[in-house]
């Protein structure tokens, strides 16, 4: 029974870093109906942006390489960095093209995926760096001896960090006027202009966000599996994420990650041997195939609301 | 040629005015061509046309939300209260105090009543205390709203979606409000309700409303003047009374005729005059 709980409990660890990235897909999807391809590409440039800046800071400052300041520092121009990308990306690439139908917005962003990719590793070369945020990976002594349970020390940090970052979105969107204009825009573009919400001001500071977040994820996952082109990746880990949690919902996004996260590591415990292993990769799309048959809004998807 | 009409107009100061305005959507439908009047302050004028005569669109121009629509005003001004208003964005123009309740009541469907109606405010910088006396006026007018207030506007009923989203255009504290057709889809009673609170805050308040209906008959009982548009054209104009017990206006609007039901081939089409202005 221990080893059921270690096994659930690092699923759900994982699944939070999963959530992370789904959730800078359904924030720009909620608010300008794009799905963003290039979400991928931006937690890549973020983590990529953030290594390179601590490489070369102490070269410009002479600070000593390693130490906080310049952990903050590039921290600082990374978040830059991203926020002037997300803008930049909804005034050249998207707007633009505001009312042209769906599927050209996503080719769109395709598009934009390969020129993000290709800029940061222009700006910062291609070889893979590691990336240090001062947590160690090791077993949380206290678990072990308590209960006899291996919890990474730096899942459960990533995860705490990633779960205050997600309540303080979640009050920003509750309660703050921006926050309920955002939700104005998701619900309804027209209206929200018609009571005078500026739409382009609203999808700057939602791109500026999601360049926040995939700073935020790029960190984590960088720092877990290096900081290397493979990061794109992480969006694809994304995708059954919003299958299940439904492309609108932000608490979807954050339960359909801990359900992956916690399935798929079950899954290659408890089924794997009788398929030989392997199937933590494969079984989280599995899952949101058979989760498309039932109910393909997603568990938290926004339902239509329609009267009769 | 039509001194005794305008008079109304012509004594109060040009608020609104419209001067032959022409608009094309996607660069080749033209559907306003050459239109223009005036709403004088604390007015209620009525646009009364049928199905594609182009009310929502002259609205739309003045709001400029036609830009979302591929819209463009290509001739023409618009001036409120002696200023162009024409090239604004629509955050500008809701500023200035002019603000359009769009047809179809387009509530934000997932957000509550009350959060419906504080984005209705978004424009304005005020304090918590401000906001909520404007909210507390919004449900002094409609009290059924502040029942609702906690209920997602995509449940409640057509008649509470219209009055949630004129009180989320008073949120804005508007000098005008253009209001399109705000009886669509509703009970009867419902529409005298509503039309009787926007008397109410005409009265009251002092808003000024440009009303596009095509319920000719509610709404020439409450506008003070009326214009009647046809393919993107004005060819009637008039005091409301007047328009009411006008004979064509009657047959052609409010289905009524002296001589009983008259067969197809001899309804005649209704192309009087026309009207160019400036």
């Amino acid at each position: 029974m221990t080893f059921f709980f270690e096994v659930l409990i690092g699923g759900l660890l994982s699944g939070v870093l999963y959530a992370l990235v789904a959730l800078g897909f359904v924030l720009i999807f909620k608010a300008s109906g794009v799905f963003n391809f290039a979400q991928g590409a931006m937690v890549f440039f973020a983590a990529l942006t953030f290594v390179g800046f601590t490489e070369v800071l102490p070269g410009w400052t002479g600070m000593e390489p390693g130490s906080g300041g310049v952990f903050w520092l590039s921290f600082a121009l990374a978040l830059m960095s991203m926020v002037v990308l997300g803008i930049a990306t909804e005034k050249v690439v998207l707007r633009p093209l505001v009312n042209q139908p769906p599927i050209t917005l996503f080719m769109a962003t395709i598009g934009l995926t390969f020129f993000i990719e290709g800029l940061v590793q222009a700006i910062w070369g291609n070889t893979a760096r590691g990336l240090s945020l001062g947590i160690s990976d090791e077993p949380v002594m206290w678990m072990l001896d308590e209960f006899d349970m291996m919890i990474s020390k730096f899942d459960l940090i990533a995860a705490g960090i990633a779960l205050v970052l997600f309540v303080v979105l979640a009050l920003l969107f509750q309660y703050t006027r921006v926050g309920r204009a955002l939700r104005a825009v998701a619900d309804d573009h027209q209206a929200a202009l018609s009571v005078g919400i500026p739409l382009k001001h609203i999808w700057a500071i939602v791109w500026g966000v999601a360049g926040f977040v995939a700073l935020i994820a790029g960190l984590i996952w960088g720092a877990r599996n290096g900081v290397q082109f493979a990061l794109t990746f992480t969006a694809l880990k994304a995708l059954p994420v919003l299958i299940l949690g439904g492309f609108t919902s932000v608490p979807g996004a954050i339960i359909g990650g801990l359900i992956i996260g916690a399935s798929e590591k079950l899954a290659e415990i408890y089924l794997g041997p009788f398929v030989g292993g392997g199937i933590e990769s494969w079984f989280p799309y599995i899952l949101a195939m058979l989760f498309l048959l039932v109910r393909p809004e997603g568990l938290f998807g926004e339902k239509h609301i329609d009267r009769v | 040629m039509n001194t005794a009409n305008q008079t109304a107009a012509a004594n109060a100061a040009p608020y609104l005015s419209v001067n032959n305005i022409e608009v094309i959507y996607d660069h080749v439908i033209l559907v306003l061509k050459g239109v223009s009047f005036e709403v004088p302050k604390g007015g209620i004028v009525a646009l009364l046309g049928a199905n594609g005569a182009g009310k929502s669109t002259t609205l739309k121009s003045i709001s400029n939300l036609l830009g979302a629509e591929r819209g463009d005003v290509t001739k023409g001004s618009i001036e409120f209260k002696g200023t162009r208003v024409d090239q604004m964005t629509p955050n500008e123009l809701v500023k200035r105090g002019v603000i359009q309740v769009m047809e179809g009541r387009h509530c934000f469907g997932h957000l509550t009543i009350e959060e419906n109606l504080l984005t209705g405010a978004y424009t304005r910088s005020i304090s918590r205390r401000e906001l909520n006396d404007s909210l507390e006026k919004v449900y002094h007018y409609f009290p059924r709203l502040k029942t609702r207030r906690s209920s997602q506007a995509g449940y409640t009923s057509g008649g509470e979606q219209q009055m949630c989203a004129i009180g989320r255009a008073l949120m804005a504290k508007p000098e005008m409000i253009l209001l399109d057709e705000p009886s669509m889809g509703l009970a009867p009673q419902i529409v005298e309700e509503i039309f009787e609170i926007v008397k109410d805050l005409n009265g009251k308040e002092g808003v000024s409303f440009l009303l596009a209906e095509q319920n000719t008959m509610v709404a020439l009982r409450y506008a003070d003047f009326g214009y009647i548009l046809e393919n993107g054209r004005i060819v009637m104009e008039g005091e409301a009374k007047e328009l009411a017990n006008n004979e064509d206006v009657k047959e052609f609007y409010l289905g009524l005729s002296g001589e009983g039901r008259k067969s197809f081939r001899e309804v005649k089409h209704y192309r009087r005059r026309k009207r160019w202005l400036s």
